[in-house]
């Protein structure tokens, strides 16, 4: 752990809402000129944001309050030991945790959308999490260590070494960024069967705080899909990973929503049929260990 | 500066309206209106509504849903009625079973006339509307700084 990926970790803490606002504010763009509008301002995230935080806040338990704390909290942590450069596996279960938070702040409030909605995540975890963990193992196949300091400088043929695994994950990554067609535990447009599906029932600095763990969420991602490209440089590197998390934009505004049993189904076999099949043949593409 | 101004999310209910406001509010959310472009966002849900939108001239049924997604609403809120119904009942303010106009069961901030209002005209509306949203948001920081004193 050098003094730069100290500062990369403090700069994620810091300046990671800022980034993660900025993407949204840009898919909230793409979105609407995909739909031949003229969409809002880049900022309009930041000011949803500020605005809820003018507004009263009604509280259904106080639990959910501590549960929306936890989810941050462990956003956080995750995101901190991603940019450290330290152990993968550690990011991928404090998001985790972070999600099942998320999920009991749902439950907590007892509506019956916000049940529906945090019943539907967790289905949406059973769906996204095999593949995640593999993208660990694909990392730790290739490179010899879950350290992503290591993994940073992995060899250069990694993401051909791990093609099917990106695949995979890309896959995944609609249903972490709740694109459609997963959308189905927290819908965009709120005038639907689910009406806003987890954060029904949250509202003013408690939605605040789930839209700003949903930036984190954002900058996390695309660190891990920096990471399948990261041996390659900076300048390269990031320009391919930031193509690629706008490419949801436009699965997200072509697609119809699946309903949960589907999702599951789809992306188990997606799981299946690029992830396993690729760990199976990564002995015989060689791996640098 | 308040930030509600950026960012209005709506609530839009019809009450016993003919459908014929509903379509004309629908339609600001199309490509040509965009109202997304002024921050506004149409949530399908009280708790996240910083406005609300009502249609129609109110009967005995609605007035119980009407009244039930006001509460569920944070302050600080506002009202804005749409179409003639909204205002006084309309067309069909003769009606046996309809209380004629929105003000007769919540307080209303926005009257937007018409038959259909238009929409230029609800967006007008709404645009009004912010400027009473930004006077409550200040006069509710004012309360909470004195209940914390
Ligand atoms: S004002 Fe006219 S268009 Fe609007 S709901 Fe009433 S009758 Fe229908």
């Amino acid at each position: 752990m050098s003094a730069y990926t100290w500062w990369l970790a403090i700069g994620f803490l810091v300046l990671g809402p800022l980034v993660g606002a900025l993407l949204a504010g840009i898919d909230r763009i793409l979105t609407a000129r995909m739909q031949s509008r003229k969409g809002p301002p880049l900022l309009q995230p930041v000011y949803d944001v500020l605005k809820l935080l003018e507004k009263d806040t009604l509280v259904v338990t106080h639990l959910q309050s501590l549960y929306l704390w936890g989810f941050l909290f462990f956003m956080l942590i995750s995101g901190f030991i991603l940019f450290l450069g330290s152990d993968l596996l550690l990011s991928l279960f404090a998001l985790t945790v972070s999600g099942i938070f998320l999920c009991l702040a749902a439950y907590s409030t007892n509506s019956p959308y916000s049940n529906i909605g945090s019943a539907r995540e967790l289905m949406l975890t059973m769906a996204y999490e095999p593949m995640l963990i593999m993208v660990a193992l694909g990392f730790f196949l290739v490179s010899g260590s879950f350290r992503v300091s290591d993994i940073v400088q992995g060899s250069p043929w990694q993401v051909l070494q791990l093609g099917g695994i990106l695949i995979g994950f890309l896959f995944v990554l609609t249903i972490k960024l709740r694109k459609s067609p997963f959308d189905l535990s927290a819908s965009h447009h709120g005038h639907q069967e689910l009406v806003k599906g987890i954060t029904t029932d949250l509202s003013g600095t408690d939605l605040a705080l789930v839209e700003i763990g949903h930036w984190y969420e954002n900058v996390i991602l695309l660190g891990w899909l920096y990471l399948f490209f990261a041996p390659w440089g900076l300048a390269v590197a990031l320009p391919i990973s930031i193509v690629l998390f706008f490419a949801e934009v436009l699965v997200d505004n072509t697609h119809a929503r699946l309903t949960w049993s589907s999702a599951l189904r789809v992306s188990w076999w997606v799981t299946v049929l690029f992830g396993v099949t690729n760990l199976l043949v990564l002995p015989l593409i060689g791996h640098s260990s | 500066m308040s930030f509600l101004k950026k960012s209005p999310w709506v609530l839009h209910y019809a009450a016993t309206s003919c459908n014929g406001c509903d379509i004309e509010l629908l339609a600001c959310l199309t490509p040509l209106y965009d109202v997304e472009r002024l921050g506004i966002v149409n949530t399908g849900n009280p708790k996240h509504a910083d406005i609300f939108l009502v249609t129609g001239s109110v009967n005995e049924e609605s007035r119980k849903v009407v009244e039930n997604l006001y509460a569920q609403m944070p302050d600080p809120k506002v009202v804005v009625a749409i179409g003639a119904c909204a205002l006084s009942g309309g067309i069909f303010r003769d009606a046996y079973n309809v209380y004629g106009g929105i003000d007769q069961v919540l307080p209303v901030d926005v009257y937007v006339p018409g038959c259909a209002a238009r929409p230029e005209a609800i967006i007008d509306g709404v645009v009004q509307a912010l400027g009473i949203l930004e006077e409550r948001a200040k006069e509710r920081k004012r309360q909470r700084r004195m209940v914390r004193a």
